[in-house]
């Protein structure tokens, strides 16, 4: 069994749904709303990369900005135009607003680029190899995906715990009513979170459709082990769900090793077991509820 | 208006003589519906009925239990799948077949139910979303079910075969009256299960469960109870679809289909039988007819081909369907929290009380 290289490919798709479970709690930290179409508006973004790159023939990097720029737009539009006028929903209701931006843009994408598999490659030479460590074979994706996912998770520290805009983000999930009082424009606060999310999320879709391919229900199964990840991870603490993802690719790839023909299905025995066992997730204290 | 005085004017069936009376017109209306119309509408009717009785069992457990499911489509598969392996692999009569996998369904569903203990909101969506997803892979990985190439439907014998009973069912005005009848009588069934001691428990839950538990429900019955009614609905409802459609693949029950029948729910109205036979039957003839050949439409069609060609893929046109439905999901939960029955209800009262 070559344990070091299942252990480096776990780690490095790991560190991929880590970074999109981020995107998810991002949201769920500040609202309570558990984004259904995280991963549809993550696979929105990465087919515009793909547009800007094809179509207009443009370098990678400036396709990646405006993408980046484009995946905020979206989030804060769809938390605009959806979810605010939207008054007092349930949390019925607010999984189906989500679920109908996910039914949405899965329709908009289909419509506009088609149903077959596309091919988006990010310019990094997928033959260049590295062995630190002997039977620990590192490509330019794994390494690119270990160093986004550690600079975002710096940064996202950084800011959630000495910006003004993140301490009052902080705040606002704490207790809306008071951040409120206390002047912070709580609204705002909420699209900030899907802007931000969405652009974390955009990113790892993008990691994700140039390890497979491109088509607009490619991102349907990461976001589930994304989520099992977060869930467990305990979907509130960041750090926390970080390690959730990893251990989520690791279990994915150990698991795959031995049984390929299941692998689809364990994220889903993961999240099943996990929910059933410790509904809360690894990191974090059980929730208290209120009559 | 509404007011009930005792018990049994709460478990009557029909409240006045106008309903008793619009019922059986509706009745009458519903079996000679095949004389008027072409087969497409019969096949296109036939759909609807089974999305009826998923949707009426599902807002048992959405509506009425008030825990969400977006596993539905799994469920679906169980009674799918189920009855036609019943019915190839053990020779049963389709009856029997039908039951048993529906019972399955039932058994999965109880199941379900026991994770959706602890859980609720969010997670509960993500455990049984999982779980759709896990059924899908399951069929589609198993060689006995046909695996990915999906199964063809045997012909839907009502009699018992191995008795030298047969009566076949092969063209869609027969299976029609079927699924009519079966259609009647789950609705009722679900109706009576609601004026019930279980029902009453499912509404309770639905409206606190903490409190519920306070006054003597006892949750772990009635909330896996409640998981388990809706997904016989489902196995049944899964079980007539396969003959509907005559063929099918374990891509047929993805997670769309899930969220789609939970969005014939939440449009229909919650907890109210009369909404999601509306929601059904809007939501189906939604996007089995209308969006599905948006195209064909007058005005809106010409149009949308228009910016098709412009904008988009004339191909992709047909995932309009999927576009409109999100805004009628959207829309829905943001100015009709209620469903269509909730505009049914004010219309109502509007007319009731006028000139006031």
């Amino acid at each position: 069994m070559p344990v070091g290289q299942l252990l480096i490919e776990g780690l490095a798709i790991g560190a991929c749904y880590g970074l999109f479970a981020t995107a998810v709690v991002i949201i769920y930290k500040t609202s309570e709303v558990v984004n259904f179409a995280q991963g549809d508006m993550a696979m929105f973004s990465t087919f515009v990369a793909f547009h800007i790159l094809t179509v207009y023939q443009y370098p990678f990097w400036v396709a990646l900005i405006v993408t980046l720029i484009f995946s905020v737009v979206l989030g804060i539009m769809i938390e605009y135009l959806f979810l605010r006028p939207a008054k007092h929903p349930t949390i019925l209701g607010l999984i189906v607003i989500t679920l109908g931006a996910q039914m949405i843009l899965m329709g908009l994408a289909s419509w506009k680029w088609g149903a077959e598999q596309q091919y988006f490659n990010i310019p990094l030479d997928p033959g260049t190899t590295y062995e630190p460590v002997s039977g620990m074979v590192m490509n330019n994706w794994t390494l690119a995906v270990l160093t986004v996912t550690v600079i975002v998770i710096t940064v996202l520290y950084i800011f959630f715990n000495y910006t003004k805009l993140g301490v009052a983000m902080r705040a606002t999930q704490q207790n809306k009513l008071a951040a409120k009082v206390m002047g912070i424009r709580t609204e705002r606060i909420l699209s900030i979170a899907w802007g931000f999310s969405a652009l974390i999320g955009s990113l790892a879709g993008m990691f994700f459709a140039s390890r497979a391919t491109l088509d607009p229900v490619f991102m349907m199964e990461p976001f589930m082990r994304a989520f099992a990840g977060a869930v467990l991870g305990g979907l509130m603490s960041i750090p926390g769900v970080i390690v959730g993802g990893v251990l989520m690719g690791l279990i994915e790839n150990f698991f795959g090793f031995f049984w390929p023909h299941w692998k689809p299905i364990i994220a889903f025995i993961v999240i099943i077991l996990i929910l059933c066992i410790k509904p809360s997730g690894l990191f974090t204290s059980h929730y208290v509820k209120k009559v | 208006m509404d007011m009930k005085r005792d018990y049994y004017e709460d478990i009557e069936l029909f409240k006045s003589n106008v309903i008793l009376f619009w019922t059986i017109a509706l009745l009458v209306f519903l079996f000679t519906f095949p004389l008027y119309v072409s087969n497409y509408y019969v096949y296109l009717f036939n759909i609807i009925m089974v999305h009826v009785i998923l949707a009426v069992g599902l807002n048992i457990l959405v509506g009425s239990t008030g825990q969400i499911s977006l596993g539905h489509a799994g469920f679906f598969a169980i009674g799918a799948y189920g009855t036609v392996f019943l019915m190839t692999g053990f020779q049963l009569p389709f009856f029997l077949a039908l039951i048993i996998a529906a019972f399955i369904a039932a058994f999965f569903g109880f199941i379900l139910g026991l994770p959706a203990l602890r859980l609720e909101g969010p997670y509960l969506a993500i455990a049984s979303m999982g779980f759709g997803l896990t059924i899908m892979h399951i069929i589609g990985g198993m060689e006995i079910f046909g695996g990915r190439m999906g199964v063809k439907a045997p012909p839907l014998d009502i009699g018992i075969s191995p008795l030298g009973l047969s009566f076949i069912l092969d063209t869609d005005r027969e299976k029609y009256y079927l699924m009519l009848v079966l259609t009647i009588i789950l609705t009722i069934a679900a109706r009576n299960i609601l004026k019930t001691k279980a029902g009453r428990a499912f509404v309770a839950i639905r409206d606190s469960d903490i409190a519920a538990e306070v006054v003597g429900v006892n949750l772990t019955v009635y909330k896996t109870l409640a998981f388990a009614v809706s997904a016989f609905y489902a196995g049944v409802a899964g079980g007539l679809f396969g003959f509907v459609l005559g063929f099918f693949d374990p891509f047929t029950f993805n997670m769309i289909l899930s969220i789609i029948f939970l969005v014939m729910v939440v449009v229909g109205g919650l907890g109210t039988i009369h909404g999601s036979i509306m929601g059904a039957v809007l939501i189906t003839y939604l996007q089995y007819d209308l969006l599905k050949n948006v195209g064909e439409v007058p005005y809106i069609g010409d149009l949308l081909i228009a910016v098709s060609g412009k904008w988009f893929t004339v191909i992709g046109l047909e995932n309009f369907s999927s576009m409109a439905i999100g805004l009628i999901m959207i829309g829905i939960i943001i100015f009709e929290p209620l469903g269509m029955f909730g505009v049914w209800i004010r219309m109502k009262k509007y007319w009731m009380t006028w000139p006031f």
